[in-house]
């Protein structure tokens, strides 16, 4: 066994590996919540707090979230195919 | 360096739990702090009258109700996604 080896299984033991990926999915679901409020905050919730978000605020931060995830991936096809269409053109 | 006991496992695990949840909360405060400011405080004056801190807290509120629908949200979306494939 190498030295590297060693180290790796002395450091990141099996239990440890699962705990840290999923801590990481984690992370990374909460920092898009964190930005997503961000983003439906600006566009949902336009009038002065009171003391309970309204239906149709509830409604547009919910319509929101999809909407956004919905506009990336049209966003991504779309960029996917303007590059598709540059690289056939040039190879022609 | 020696094997990690049990004991020391956990520690370190709870160490990063802790880490975590830090960061998650002053994420939220900035987030917060930003928002609410630019709602309830539309002309900064002297000191904060009394309508800008009921705003600021009702504001506060609302923004913990917005990101729990968020959440919520996000969390059924990736769900719904995930049973596709």
């Amino acid at each position: 066994m190498s030295s590297n080896d060693d180290l790796s299984t002395q450091i990141l033991d099996k239990d440890l590996q699962e705990f840290i990926l999923a801590e990481r999915q984690k992370a990374q679901f909460q920092a898009q919540v964190h930005r997503l409020n961000s983003i439906c905050w600006d566009k949902c919730v336009t009038d002065k707090p009171s003391s309970k978000l309204d239906s149709r605020t509830e409604a547009c931060l919910s319509n929101c979230v999809d909407r956004f995830i919905d506009t990336s991936l049209a966003i991504t096809q779309r960029f996917a195919n303007i590059i598709q269409k540059q690289a056939s053109q040039s190879f022609h | 360096m020696s094997k990690l006991s049990p004991a020391q496992k956990d520690e370190l695990m709870d160490e990063f739990k802790q880490q975590f949840a830090i960061a998650n909360a002053q994420e939220l405060l900035e987030k917060m702090t930003e928002k609410c400011f630019s709602k309830c405080v539309t002309k900064p004056g002297v000191s904060l009258d009394s309508s800008e801190n009921k705003c600021i807290s009702m504001c506060v509120d609302r923004f913990m109700e917005s990101f729990n629908i968020i959440s919520r949200s996000y969390s059924s979306r990736i769900q719904r996604e995930s049973n596709k494939v």
